[in-house]
């Protein structure tokens, strides 16, 4: 059927070949379904951007309208009424912080793990492949308490520590597989030319493994950001809480200022959309390599 | 090498020094706590098996198990079904696939709470999208969240949210597939469809098996869309383990019932985890 052609196809061709028998029918289909799923993402985000430029009275009348004359007014009232700004920086602030000790100690740790042998080792390993089963919820009320026993609730430092914790496992992991995988010769020449283990760590592996310490970082603040359940439990408090409780309050006390709502989630999303469209190689690849490690 | 004992114990210490603290020790303690009930934050009376039992004749927690569950049911057929049917149209086509690579991914990463805001808005009687579309169509309005509908309506965000990241997963599966296999499949005049069915299907199982475990294991995680859209309610309607476990434990004050809930969770999820493995077993094909 295809036999003088065939090696000049491309592999895309030859599987749209298979697939569909590159019918145009089958092509407007494939192509329908595709479109219409993309919109499913695409415009209940550009529905809340069109209405936060709309007075809340403009949304009641015609959700859909653009904008007649766009006002920046919901976008004002989100800083002055709820101080959107502070829950912003408290977000970045704690996640900031959750990254760089997470990418710090793993780092450390990974290093170890993958280029170092110790009788521990295949023991702390299972440890952390295990520990990626144990959900947030198993650990929350002990961690609750130890925080108010610390004099914590409502410190930066009450979400900091936690969320550390429960992501090292697997930056430890995915750092230490990416290790691994580098050439022991490269160890042993460094060894020769005087590196001590802490330099062979700073000079060599840490340069070598950045792809992996990025992957890790972008995942790490992403969950951070997004963690409502931890942030809900330790850090209600509007003076450290982050911006997702502000979402999840703004809701109960300004459910009706539809303005003020559409404001406020399209200025929690932007920063991450922004974020996700010049990372979104990595953090493609780390979804792949984490799903097939963990 | 030489002295490395030393920087081993630098090196590991401080990363297992804060998981053993805040995520080791917790988790013991979680389960150690599930046999105290605990009135205040501190006095604690051990009660034994008293939780469980209470666990056990809780009829919302029985709801919110049987929630969970059929949520689970949901969100794993079509979060994996619909992205294996994506994955592979994609694959398919020449123009536009990065695309819808990166339009399909991006739901992952907006939080669940500006998800969960974004669908009360959709659901909204007043003036939600969806309303208003029936309205402009010449339709009456609809009460989308009650008792009978809530959990559908918690189902559809939440699989809508996920249904990127086994894409990708999927999609990556797909093009790791040797040409070869196509070509002696062509010698042997399988065309077409067939072609989807017993080759590229049984050819990524291994991955849809690692995506129909972490589907599972995710849903016991699901939390802030129910939390947002309708805290579990109309009347218990949609409450899942995971808001029950937040409600008991922090704002009904009864943390050594919510550690019980906790542990329930915990042990749902490794056994979840553990019979699908053992279930998906058999049809791994390896190349």
């Amino acid at each position: 059927m295809y036999s003088h052609t065939e090696e000049q196809l491309t592999f895309w061709e030859k599987f749209q070949e298979r697939y569909f028998m590159n019918s145009k029918a089958g092509k407007i289909f494939v192509y329908v379904v595709l479109t219409l799923w993309s919109m499913t993402t695409i415009f209940p985000l550009a529905w809340v951007l069109l209405n936060s430029f709309k007075e809340s009275r403009q949304i009641i009348t015609g959700t859909f309208n653009i904008p007649s004359d766009p006002t920046m007014q919901n976008y004002i009232n989100a800083f002055e009424t709820v101080n959107i700004g502070k829950s912003y920086l408290n977000s970045f602030i704690i996640s900031g912080s959750v990254v760089l000790l997470v990418l710090f100690l793993g780092g450390l740790a990974a290093f170890a793990m993958a280029r170092m042998q110790f009788k521990l080792r295949g023991l702390l390993q299972a440890l952390l492949v295990a520990s990626l089963l144990i959900p947030a919820f198993a650990t929350i009320v002990p961690v609750y308490r130890m925080m108010i026993g610390m004099d914590l609730v409502n410190t930066y430092l009450a979400l900091i520590i936690p969320q550390t914790a429960g992501n090292l496992p697997f930056a430890i992991l995915v750092i230490s597989g990416y290790m691994a995988t580098i050439p022991k010769e490269l160890e042993e020449a460094a060894h020769m030319d005087g590196c001590g283990r802490f330099k062979m760590f700073t000079k060599v592996f840490l340069p070598i493994s950045l792809p992996s310490f990025s992957t890790v970082g972008i995942f790490v603040f992403l969950w951070s950001y997004n963690d409502l359940f931890s942030s809900l439990v330790l850090v209600s408090h509007e003076k450290v809480a982050p911006i997702v409780v502000l979402l999840s309050n703004v809701s109960s006390q300004y459910g009706t200022d539809y303005g003020l709502m559409t404001a406020a989630i399209a200025m929690t999303i932007i920063p991450v959309l922004i974020f996700y469209l010049f990372a979104q190689k990595t953090f493609e690849k780390g979804a792949t390599s984490g799903a097939v490690k963990g | 090498m030489k002295g490395d004992k030393l920087y081993i114990f630098l090196f590991l210490t401080p990363a297992f020094a804060v998981t053993g603290i805040f995520l080791y020790y917790p988790f013991v303690e979680n389960i150690l706590q599930s046999f105290y009930k605990t009135d205040g934050f501190f006095n604690s009376t051990f009660v034994g098996l008293e939780n469980y039992v209470r666990l056990l004749n809780d009829e919302i927690a029985r709801g919110a198990l049987f929630n969970s569950l059929e949520l689970m049911l949901y969100v794993t057929i079509f979060q994996v079904g619909i992205a294996l049917i994506l994955a592979i149209m994609v694959n398919s086509i020449t123009k536009g696939a990065g695309f819808f690579r990166t339009t399909f991914f991006f739901p992952i990463v907006i939080s669940g709470a500006a998800i969960g805001l974004l669908f009360t808005l959709i659901y909204n009687y007043r003036n939600g999208l969806l309303n208003e579309m029936l309205v402009n169509l010449g339709f009456e309005r609809v009460l989308w969240l009650t008792e009978q509908s809530s959990l559908y309506m918690v189902a559809i965000p939440t699989i809508w949210n996920y249904v990127g990241f086994y894409f990708v997963i999927l999609l990556t599966a797909i093009q790791k597939i040797p040409n070869d296999f196509y070509e002696a499949a062509q010698l042997e005049g399988i065309t077409g469809m067939q072609k989807m069915f017993k080759l590229t299907i049984p050819l990524i199982v291994s991955d849809l098996k690692t995506c129909i475990v972490l589907a599972i294991t995710g849903t016991l995680k699901i939390f802030e869309l129910v939390y947002i859209i309708t805290k579990g309610g109309p009347a218990n309607s949609s409450e899942v383990l995971g808001t029950y476990m937040y409600q008991k434990a922090f704002q009904d004050s009864a943390m050594g019932y919510g550690a019980t809930l906790a542990v329930l969770i915990v042990v749902l999820g490794l056994t979840l985890a553990f019979v699908t493995n053992k279930l998906l077993q058999r049809d791994e094909v390896t190349y």
